[in-house]
């Protein structure tokens, strides 16, 4: 049902997950670059969002994306020990596990949330990660947040105009 | 002013980049849509966006249409990001007005379906479109440069480097682990393809560098660590302690001499093990510095601090000192040339070569000591049993090309083979049997080489070696068999020989990780150390002010290695003779009246950029120390700390236009 209203709203034919990525500078941002550069294939669901650490990535931007109408959000970082920022991508690390459990305790499967560390020399994990996320999302199916969104507004509509019958009624 | 009237108007472009784009991605499809966006006043596609007429196009749309954003979707930002920069400004607008999008190397090039391809295109430049709206215009700090260098590592790269820089004038820190400059060349024999020798041409360079006053040389010394960036690095070294002092030693070896052995017996790392040495001991005779080192690992006084000291006796300059102990020292510099070099592969790892089993099989290292005049059988070949050979396998491709050890080709081992095998013809008579997987000679005169030495007589079998092992028929001997399959015929074939040479490949050095993580530079899996960009900045790193020369960024050879030396000393050159470096200005900055004093940023940050005023109970960033990581401003609660060119008011409008998000939001609130 969520996959026909959102065939409908978006006018593609067949469902395809959208993946926002965060990926640093440094690192991971590089490590695609040269996936392209090595012709490295994988699939097009991801759109990437450059920042120059992972440390940068402020959990409401997750949150964001997840309630604008992401699939899946995948965060790349450069290895522990690795950072180009010394310390960037453990704070991230720390974050992601607090936002695991924030999301699924919100009804989001946490295997929509990814973090990866994956180096600039590591072209060829880029298409793992995404190749693998994007299989493991499309069995999840989407989360279609904003439909959802616009299904509770319509439910507490409904409920609200009750709970005013009522009160009228005590009245 | 007249059109724009404080409205933003946006000029979009997208590259085809010839077909690499274009091929994959209807350009004209997104062309139309983004002419469709709000703002947008430009929507255009070019074959070569980055060419002269390019970037021609966007500066007469910007002073024409009177655009104040700029959009261009073409290849990786870390390609052209600062070529549509720098175009947007001379164009009379904020370079920081502009914004790419990656469309080549992080999605034509990357996916097959075009319509899929064309579809992420737009959702980016829909992004890329929302975000550059709320674009500020920055200026670019500078930085003064120090106009000291260090360079790591006394190979043949940290040599030509130092003294290329040295010659321009400038101040070298040349800083070597071993008691010695001179690396891997001080070790050959002759050098391909034209045999020249690699002492004769090595050692007036180590001389110059000794004796050049631009150059400090510290040899057994380490870098300990590594702080600030481009222009202001801060630099301890650890001298660590040679148990002489350098300036009494005059290297005239009578505490050699003097050493309670009284013959040689440790391990001489400077002929593979082929000759034995004492624990006091100069590394060979052209060793630069000459000065002695006392090894505490083999010394009897470090072991048991028994010992009658004769070495200290001996000298009458006073110049043993066993209670030396490491010094540091702190040096300031503005660049760092890294050439750490590379490590022979261990042969040993191919058990079925049989290398430390049977005495007579050598690693070509061995071999280049073996046949030195100055080594340790003054140049004749003698096999560790005593024997002349009089047949020689020279087995390529060990450690290299080879799925169970390492895939890349090491590049000089099909031409060092060509040229022991060569030298040993010229040592012994021997019959002499190449077994190659491919003959590999690329570069200026080394196929006319290789042809020479085929016609020398040299053999040439293509199959790679699959065993070898003791021929049982010669027990007197100790001669080995060699087994292979001969490609070319299609059979297999075992050689009798006296002797092997295994050709090992060129592999990272055991301590490649740590010494990336000192300078922040990165690695490959394998631990070659990666250039910014493989043909634009093949000497550059991601860590400005770095730089690369020699093996450590990859197997090469000596021309090579020289050539990239002089390369990135020239890199140095150039930021040091500007005298400054403009800087990102993504650096982060705190909004005071938002600041609530909750302190949870200060101790986020690793370069401790972050103070907390007590006075105005609000933190305050010093820009001088911010690097632009983001990570505070990640953690702000209120919001209050913001970084130039990655502002959440940015970064949400990617998101929203990835997402296309006002399809949802009209969709909800009506």
């Amino acid at each position: 049902m969520l996959l026909d209203k959102l065939t409908e709203q978006t006018g593609s034919k067949q469902w395809q997950p959208k993946i926002v990525a965060f990926f640093c500078n440094w690192c991971t941002y590089t490590a695609a670059d040269l996936a392209g550069v090595s012709r490295i294939k994988h699939a097009p669901n991801i759109r990437v969002i450059r920042v120059m650490c992972s440390g940068r990535v402020d959990p409401q931007f997750i949150l964001d994306a997840f309630s604008k109408g992401a699939d899946g959000v995948l965060i790349g970082g450069c290895h522990p020990g690795d950072c180009h920022y010394q310390e960037g991508n453990y704070k991230c690390l720390r974050r992601f596990q607090m936002l695991k459990r924030v999301i699924s305790s919100l009804g989001i499967e946490s295997e929509r949330l990814r973090l990866e560390w994956i180096s600039a020399s590591e072209g060829d994990k880029v298409r793992v990660v995404v190749n693998d996320m994007v299989a493991k999302i499309k069995q999840l199916g989407p989360l279609g947040l904003p439909v959802k969104y616009k299904e509770w507004a319509k439910e507490m509509h409904v409920l609200d105009s009750e709970i005013a019958g009522k009160e009228e009624v005590y009245a | 002013m007249s059109k724009t009237n404080g409205k933003i108007r946006i000029g979009f472009y997208i590259c085809h980049c010839g077909t690499n784009i274009a091929g994959t991605v209807d350009v004209q499809k997104v062309v139309d849509y983004a002419a469709t966006l709000p703002n947008v006043v430009v929507s255009k596609h070019y074959k070569y966006m980055c060419s002269d007429p390019g970037q021609e196009m966007i500066q007469k749309d910007i002073k024409e249409q009177e655009l104040n954003r700029v959009v261009v979707a073409a290849c990786s930002p870390f390609l052209h990001e600062r070529t549509f920069r720098n175009a947007t400004s001379q164009a009379g607008l904020n370079q920081f007005y502009f914004q790419m999008v990656n469309t080549r190397e992080q999605n034509a090039w990357v996916h097959l379906d075009p319509e899929a391809s064309t579809e992420k295109a737009m959702d980016l430049v829909r992004s890329a479109i929302k975000r550059v709206v709320f674009h500020k215009p920055l200026e670019q700090k500078t930085v003064p440069i120090k106009p000291d260098v260090l360079v790591v590592g006394g190979g043949i790269a940290g040599i030509h480097a130092s003294l290329t820089l040295a010659n321009a004038g400038k101040k070298v820190y040349l800083v070597e682990r071993d008691p010695t400059i001179g690396g891997h060349m001080a070790m050959f024999d002759k050098t391909f393809p034209t045999l020249d020798c690699a002492a004769c041409i090595l050692t007036p360079k180590m001389s110059a560098v000794k004796n050049h006053p631009n150059i400090t040389m510290w040899t057994y010394s380490e870098v300990e660590s590594v702080e600030g960036y481009v222009g202001n690095f801060k630099v301890k070294v650890k001298r660590k302690p040679r148990y002489i002092i350098d300036d009494l030693c005059v290297g005239c070896l009578d505490c050699i001499e003097a050493c309670v052995y009284k013959e040689p017996r440790f391990y001489d790392e400077f002929n593979q093990g082929l000759s034995k040495r004492k624990p006091v001991y100069m590394p060979f005779p052209q060793a630069t510095p000459q000065l002695v080192v006392i090894d505490p690992d083999t010394c009897i006084w470090f072991k048991t601090g028994k010992c009658k000291q004769t070495c200290v006796e001996s000298c009458e300059r006073k110049a043993v000192d066993l209670n030396q102990q490491p010094a540091y020292k702190e040096i300031e510099v503005g660049t760092i040339i890294v050439a750490t070099g590379f490590k022979p592969f261990d042969a040993g790892k191919v058990y079925y070569y049989g290398y430390g089993t049977y005495p007579n099989v050598y690693t070509a290292l061995e071999v280049e000591r073996l046949i030195n005049a100055s080594g340790p059988t003054s140049g004749e070949v003698i096999m560790r049993d005593g024997s002349t050979p009089k047949s020689i396998a020279i087995v390529h491709c060990v450690g290299s090309r080879d799925k169970n050890t390492n895939l890349w080709c090491s590049r000089v081992c099909c031409l060092y083979s060509l040229k022991l095998a060569h030298l040993l013809k010229e040592h012994t008579h021997a019959d002499i049997y190449n077994f190659y997987i491919d003959i590999r000679t690329p570069g200026k005169l080394m196929d006319e080489f290789y042809t020479r030495m085929a016609e020398e007589g040299v053999k040439f079998i293509r199959g790679r070696v699959a065993d070898i092992y003791p021929d049982t028929s010669d027990e007197e001997h100790r001669r080995l068999v060699v087994k292979a399959e001969d490609t070319l015929i299609r059979e297999i074939i075992k050689v009798p020989v006296d002797m092997v040479v295994l050709s090992t490949g060129l592999v990272p050095r055991d301590d490649a990780n740590d010494v990336r993580r000192l300078f922040n530079i990165t690695c490959s899996t394998e631990g070659f150390f990666i250039e910014r960009h493989p043909k634009l900045a093949p000497v550059n790193t991601f860590t400005d002010g770095i730089f690369l020369a020699g093996c450590c960024q990859g197997p090469k050879d000596i021309p090579d290695t020289v050539a990239q030396a002089g390369a990135a000393a020239a890199e140095a050159l150039a930021l040091i003779d500007l005298g400054y470096i403009e800087l990102e200005p993504n650096t982060a900055f705190i909004v005071e009246e938002e600041c609530s004093g909750c302190k949870s940023c200060v101790p986020l940050c690793p370069y401790s950029a972050i103070s907390y005023n007590e006075e105005k109970r609000k933190a305050n960033i010093n820009e001088a120390l911010c690097k632009g990581c983001g990570t505070c401003v990640a953690s702000c609660p209120s919001g209050s700390i913001k970084q130039n060119l990655f502002e959440d008011e940015e970064i949400y409008s990617e998101i929203d236009g990835i997402l296309n998000y006002e399809i949802y939001e009209e969709a909800v609130c009506c």
